[in-house]
């Protein structure tokens, strides 16, 4: 593989270029009704320049970022999740015929006008979400043909995280802010003077850089990639002690926290839509007024709402607190069981953009500390028990 | 247009502090989902609708592309009504059989409401088969309990025949079964020709009776107890509500068989069948995947915990 490059300002439009002649539809930041999204993008001017973001629990706005810093935000609003999985897929169409009904699959390629998608500024802890989505959907015994199709021919660029947000914990995650292996191709915006390194992790990723105006990358440009990291590194809002949870949360399963958080939650799935690796949908049938024609889409769904575990008879998560609990558990600790991996990438937007702003870090603190402070009473009322009946 | 570069294999990125999960061939499963999408209905079409309560039928479905489905008793598939929606159905009839494919229905919602009202010649949707077994053969030398609930008769069926074919593989053989009133009993034609003819002892209990009514009243439950097998060497396959599942399998347990040997068939709410829209999710068990039949050795826990 080609070593490390470098990249001017004006090098953006160039990868743009590049990206488009290959035929790619490609998607980068832009401010789009008070925040970052990503969007369709032709010119490298509408990408957020000087444009920072502040994040909090339940808050999210605009701020002016460093003069000229092109990736000085942490997160898009929302992530690559609704580009490579989108909320409404269309499955098949149906239609009668004489001798009852023909299945017409409908694929991503089959919308008009379709291209492959790039994304410009992935950040680490998205490109790790897409891993493990690559994980849930196309690993295992069956295969999410529309995010496989989708998947394959996307192209990643993602950028190091130089300024990560007060909701952010990749580093104790392990995710970030450095992107890990599953782009294509990772820029880190180097400043003074402003320049973009670019390294190639794919063939897909080498043959891109190719045709981009470098020049090689010094031992200088690598040591301010690493410094830039370890001061982002150092930035992070908020952090996230995962070695227990596999244990703790199941064990969890009666504590009294789930009901302290659903006198806050409002169960309105905002958390799960936002968060990168929620994978849940369900199927939605639309027939049009002749009954003779019927499209399958599949859209996202939330654990959060009470007609997802509904069975006849009545949901089997009524409570909130129910509900909060299975989505931690399912993302902290079952996931681990499920995928081999925490569901959890750290970017944070589940506390961003929650309107009571609960913040899974402090809850999943807070029901360590109920728990540790439960088996130290066990324990303690253990002993006197023994102690007094032997 | 200029055609993007397609010779790559996405990667697969873990978070750091978690083992990584064994590499996957996504090339090999990309090729496969192509082969054969699982969200895809194969049309289907009736060719016996059968009245078995007032309220459940049983509708024979032949493949429009002749290409059977084979199955193993326990599995279920999902069923789609044509412009109303799609159900997880269990199959109900012979595993062993090349005819129809058969499905007991309850009327008790839009999606199955629609399919208790296809007459023959209507087209239906099939997905799978999708899920665990029951896994009959593994009582075989030993003594099998089948207790079933209401409907949940229907998805023990298939595992009655094979028993009833099999007959002289097993030692005894008793069906305890509980339906709401004496017009709900399904199968009275099986249940009759199970006892007569395969030494199955049959116990029907209903939950009311009207006064003409001479058999037992009361919970399924309560004839556990009672029932003659050898607990040390019996398989139980159980399949209802789970509030008489529950109370069923720990009867069993505290009779002495075996957790891992009572195997219950759960019900969760089910969209996709193959593991991938989450709904059916039980703690880290996918229910349509790893079941819908368990041991009673890995559910209890579960069951245990309100809301789970
Ligand atoms: C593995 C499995 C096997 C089953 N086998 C049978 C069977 O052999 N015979 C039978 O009569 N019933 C069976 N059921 C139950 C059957 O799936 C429900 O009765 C049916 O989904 C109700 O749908 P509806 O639209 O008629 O009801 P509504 O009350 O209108 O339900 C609305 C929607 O909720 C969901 N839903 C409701 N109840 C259930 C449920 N119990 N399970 C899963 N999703 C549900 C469905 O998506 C349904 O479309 C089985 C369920 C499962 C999970
Ligand atoms: S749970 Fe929250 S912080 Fe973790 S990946 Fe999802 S949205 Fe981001
Ligand atoms: S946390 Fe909830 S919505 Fe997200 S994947 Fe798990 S069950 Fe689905
Ligand atoms: S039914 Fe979709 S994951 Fe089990």
């Amino acid at each position: 593989m080609a070593g490390p490059a470098i990249l001017a300002p004006s090098g953006l439009q160039a990868l743009l270029d590049v990206l488009r002649a290959r035929g790619y539809r490609v998607l980068g930041p832009q401010v789009r009704d008070g925040a970052i999204v990503l969007a369709e993008l032709a010119d490298a001017a509408a990408l957020p320049v000087g444009v920072g973001d502040a994040q909090a629990p339940g808050r999210y706005r605009l701020r002016d970022g460093e003069p000229d810093r092109v990736f000085g935000f942490a997160t898009t609003a929302q992530s690559p999740k609704a580009v490579l999985f989108p909320p409404d897929e269309l499955l098949w169409r149906g239609r009668r015929t004489a001798d009852g009904f023909s299945i017409e699959p409908v694929a991503p390629a089959d919308e008009p006008d379709h291209r492959p998608v790039a994304v410009l500024g992935v950040r680490g802890c998205d490109v790790a979400a897409i891993g493990i989505h690559d994980r849930v959907l196309l690993g295992r015994a069956h295969v999410d043909a529309h995010y496989a199709a989708r998947r394959e021919e996307a192209f990643l660029v993602a950028v190091t995280c130089s300024a990560p947000g007060g909701t952010c914990f990749c580093a104790s995650v392990g995710t970030g802010p450095r992107p890990r292996a599953g782009s294509d191709l990772v820029l880190t915006e180097l400043t003074e003077p402003h320049r973009f390194l670019v390294e190639a992790t794919t063939a897909a990723g080498e043959a891109v850089l190719a045709e981009l105006p470098t020049a090689p990358a010094t031992a200088d440009d690598l040591a301010a990639a690493d410094a830039l990291v370890e001061a982002a590194t150092a930035q992070m809002g908020r952090s996230l002690r995962t070695d227990d949870l596999h244990e703790l949360l199941p064990a969890s399963a009666e504590s009294p926290r789930w009901a302290a958080i659903a006198e806050r939650c409002l169960a309105c799935t905002n958390c799960t839509a936002v968060c990168p690796t929620c994978f849940c949908t369900g199927v939605e049938d639309a027939s049009d007024l002749t009954g003779d024609l019927d499209e399958r889409h599949r859209v996202w769904d939330s654990c959060f709402s009470l007609p997802y575990s509904y069975i006849h008879g009545g949901a089997v998560r009524t409570w909130t607190a129910s509900r909060y609990r299975q989505w931690l558990t399912h993302k902290l600790a079952s996931w681990q069981d499920q995928f081999g991996t925490s569901g959890c990438v750290g970017c944070g937007r589940c506390i961003t953009w929650c309107p009571a702003g609960i913040d899974l870090t402090a809850e999943v603190a807070t029901i360590r500390e109920l728990a540790e402070a439960h088996d130290a009473v066990a324990a303690a009322s253990d002993g006197d028990v023994l102690g007094g009946h032997r | 247009m200029t055609a993007p570069m397609l010779d790559r294999t996405p990667g697969v990125a873990g978070v750091a502090g978690v083992a990584e999960a064994p590499a996957t061939a996504t090339g090999t499963a990309h090729a496969a989902a192509a082969a054969a999408d699982p969200m895809l209905p194969r049309p289907f079409r009736v060719t016996a609708r059968h009245l078995d309560t007032r309220d459940t039928v049983t509708l024979a479905l032949d493949p429009l592309d002749g290409v059977p489905l084979a199955f193993a008793a326990g599995q279920f598939t999902m069923l789609h009504a044509f412009g109303v929606g799609e159900v997880p159905i269990s199959i109900s009839g012979d595993p062993r059989s090349c005819g129809p494919l058969l499905h007991t229905i309850r009327d008790v919602g839009s999606v199955t409401h629609a399919l208790v009202g296809a007459t023959p010649g209507t087209a239906i949707g099939v997905r799978g088969p999708f899920g665990t077994g029951w896994e009959v053969g593994a009582g075989q030398g030993g003594d099998v309990v089948v207790i079933a609930g209401g409907i949940g008769l229907a998805p023990l069926r298939p595992a009655l025949l094979e028993l009833a074919h099999d007959r002289a593989a097993y030692g005894r053989v008793v069906l305890l079964y509980g339906a709401r009133s004496p017009e709900d009993i399904l199968f009275a034609g099986d249940l009759a020709r199970w006892a007569a003819h395969h030494r199955i002892t049959v116990e029907v209990t209903v939950d009311y009776g009207p006064p003409d009514w001479t058999g037992r009243v009361g919970l399924v439950t309560d004839l556990v107890p009672r029932a003659g097998f050898d607990p040390a060497h019996a398989l139980a396959l159980v399949c209802g509500p789970e509030v008489m599942m529950r109370a069923v399998a720990t009867a069993l347990v505290a009779r002495g068989v075996a957790p891992e040997r009572v195997r219950l068939s759960m019900e969760r709410n089910m969209k996709c069948g193959v593991g991938l829209c989450g709904h059916c999710q039980l703690r880290e068990l996918f229910l349509c995947l790893d079941g819908p039949v368990l041991g009673f050795d890995r559910l209890a826990p579960l069951m245990d915990v309100r809301e789970l």
